[in-house]
């Protein structure tokens, strides 16, 4: 499905401020997989989704959706197999533009035409994909989406995004910026959606109860690296505590090394 | 009176759509109006004066227009430089166009018929009056080119541009690219802006090179005062406001003359105005933040 081969990403390579933040990674997503990815700040997962999206060019190594090799292949044109929401619940939709305006620009993908699409057929298809929200949405077609609270845009970003058909979703900690009830609520869509329309999805989380209870495959990143990869019944059987676990033994082994290194 | 207000208000209002179009709707602050608009006079004049079909002149000067607006789009685009430098660069570079394509700096349109000209005579029968007759062909080109410009934006094309302005990443992540975007607003923009240049040359029956001096700020004020006034999401409303403040623009000059002593004070009069008009919007917005 999705292949990364070797990747490396270096910021201002060959100055004082060099960082090596993704390091040799290499990944494959099976289709039908559901992700968890968690690890500190600074460990790469923000990058790894810019990696995959396409939003920054990598330094080395090479991206394959369905074989073909995405590598070299510009963000907007990636975005056409490749769904991604973000932490910023603004980022996914126009809020100085209706709720309707707004579901036919993300009702197909790619360069739109000089045609009117909306109609009345096209409002009721609407009004029918907005009541799987249960958010009282499907009556506010005519409103302006930057009325809506962060958790119903975020929601509409989700559902509009699975109604494109994505190869592959990219969740960037999209419930992070939103109140509990509200990130609980779009936790369970995404969970849901991504089980009705088998989705193949990553999710990027800071809560470790969420990336074990979600997915069926869970990786932990630290300073650049996937230092685990846990999937099926062994993923199902994590406890937190064990999660925390793992992850001190890793990193003090790390530690161990650098000492070893620098004496 | 009907001449000062009415009539200049509804062409400068052609050009504010334009404005308008870069500013409000694609968020591209435009200042390659300053160089399209003198283009737009220069070429219909050219046109004119060549005996070339008034509407194929129009034609022309409307892909002149928008050529010019491409450039400001490929500019910001493939060198990624803001918008602002982008378009003062074209805007620069213009300056000499216009100059090589009407090779004086001041060419005069006397007793060539134009569209304007075209139509009192034509009307001659319902009415004699010169200011009549021009006040009821810009009634009919502008709300012709409102029409038009309404349904363009209820288009997926123009919902797209709408959305390209507000929020640059949605447009990414459905697989447009902006840059194709950029080009396709700045043109229209821009060809717009031309089409008011090349009205503006006909009423005045002149095309100078210096006439596009801060047109784009009469635009701006145009499209805040508009703003000021009505209050909507539809875009109907948000094109024909544009042509109402173009037009409360004008009066507002209109009344100010007494004040404006050199021909040239209405450039001061307008900064003023903007000022004033950003304080007004400045404080709204707090006054509805605080309750």
């Amino acid at each position: 499905m999705v292949k990364l081969k070797n990747i490396n990403k270096i910021f201002n390579i060959n100055t004082i401020n060099e960082n090596h933040v993704l390091k040799n990674i290499n990944l494959e997503v099976n289709k039908g997989d559901f992700i968890t990815i968690i690890g500190s700040n600074g460990a790469g997962k923000s990058t790894l989704f810019n990696a995959i999206s396409g939003n920054q060019p990598l330094t080395s190594g090479e991206i394959f959706l369905n074989s073909n090799n995405i590598t070299f292949v510009k963000e907007h044109l990636r975005s056409k197999y490749i769904g991604r929401i973000f932490q910023n619940p603004l980022l996914g939709t126009a809020g100085k533009m209706t709720l309707e305006d707004n579901m036919i620009i993300t009702r197909s993908k790619g360069f739109k035409k000089l045609k009117i699409s909306l109609n009345n057929k096209i409002r009721n298809e609407f009004k029918e994909k907005l009541k799987i929200l249960d958010m009282d949405l499907e009556n506010r077609l005519k409103d302006n989406v930057g009325q809506f609270s962060g958790g119903q845009r975020q929601a509409l970003t989700l559902l509009m995004m699975v109604l494109s058909n994505p190869e592959l979703v990219l969740l960037d900690e999209h419930t992070a910026a939103l109140d509990p009830r509200n990130a609980q609520k779009v936790l369970d869509l995404t969970a849901k959606f991504i089980d009705e329309y088998s989705l193949t999805a990553m999710m990027i989380t800071h809560n470790m109860e969420h990336a074990i209870k979600y997915g069926n495959r869970l990786l932990m990143m630290d300073k650049g690296e996937i230092i685990l990869d846990i999937s099926g019944q062994e993923k199902s059987n994590l406890t937190v505590e064990e999660l925390i676990q793992k992850f001190h033994d890793i990193r003090s082994e790390n530690f161990i090394n650098d000492e070893t290194l620098l004496s | 009176m009907i001449e000062g207000i009415l009539v200049e208000g509804l062409i400068y209002g052609i050009l504010a759509l334009g404005v308008f179009i870069t500013f409000r709707i694609l968020d591209f602050p435009d200042l390659t109006v300053d160089g399209s608009f003198p283009l737009g006079a220069a070429v219909m004049v050219k046109c004119l004066l060549t005996g070339i079909p008034l509407w194929i002149s129009f034609i022309i000067v409307f892909i002149c227009g928008g050529i010019a607006g491409s450039i400001t789009a490929i500019i910001h685009n493939k060198l990624k430089v803001p918008s602002l430098l982008a378009s003062i660069l074209t805007m620069l570079m213009l300056y000499s166009i216009n100059m090589r394509i009407l090779k004086a700096p001041f060419v005069s349109l006397n007793k060539i018929s134009t569209l304007l000209t075209k139509f009192s005579t034509l009307i001659t029968p319902v009415t004699t009056d010169r200011a009549v007759s021009y006040l009821l062909i810009f009634i009919l080109i502008v709300t012709v080119l409102i029409i038009i410009l309404n349904n363009f934006f209820h288009t997926d094309l123009g919902l797209a541009l709408g959305a390209l302005g507000d929020n640059e990443q949605m447009i990414i992540s459905q697989g447009m690219n902006p840059e194709h975007l950029k080009i396709i607003g700045l043109a229209l923009s821009n060809g717009l802006v031309a089409i008011a240049g090349s009205f503006i040359a006909q009423y005045q029956k002149f095309s100078d090179i210096n006439m596009g001096i801060g047109v784009v700020i009469i635009g701006l004020a145009s499209v805040m005062i508009g703003e000021l006034v009505v209050k909507s999401n539809k875009i109907i409303f948000l094109l024909s406001r544009v042509i109402l403040g173009a037009i409360i623009y004008r009066g507002i000059l209109f009344l100010s003359r007494p004040l404006l002593i050199y021909p040239t004070d209405h450039k001061l009069f307008t900064g003023i105005l903007i000022i004033i008009i950003l304080a007004v919007t400045a404080l709204k917005k707090k006054g509805s933040s605080n309750g």
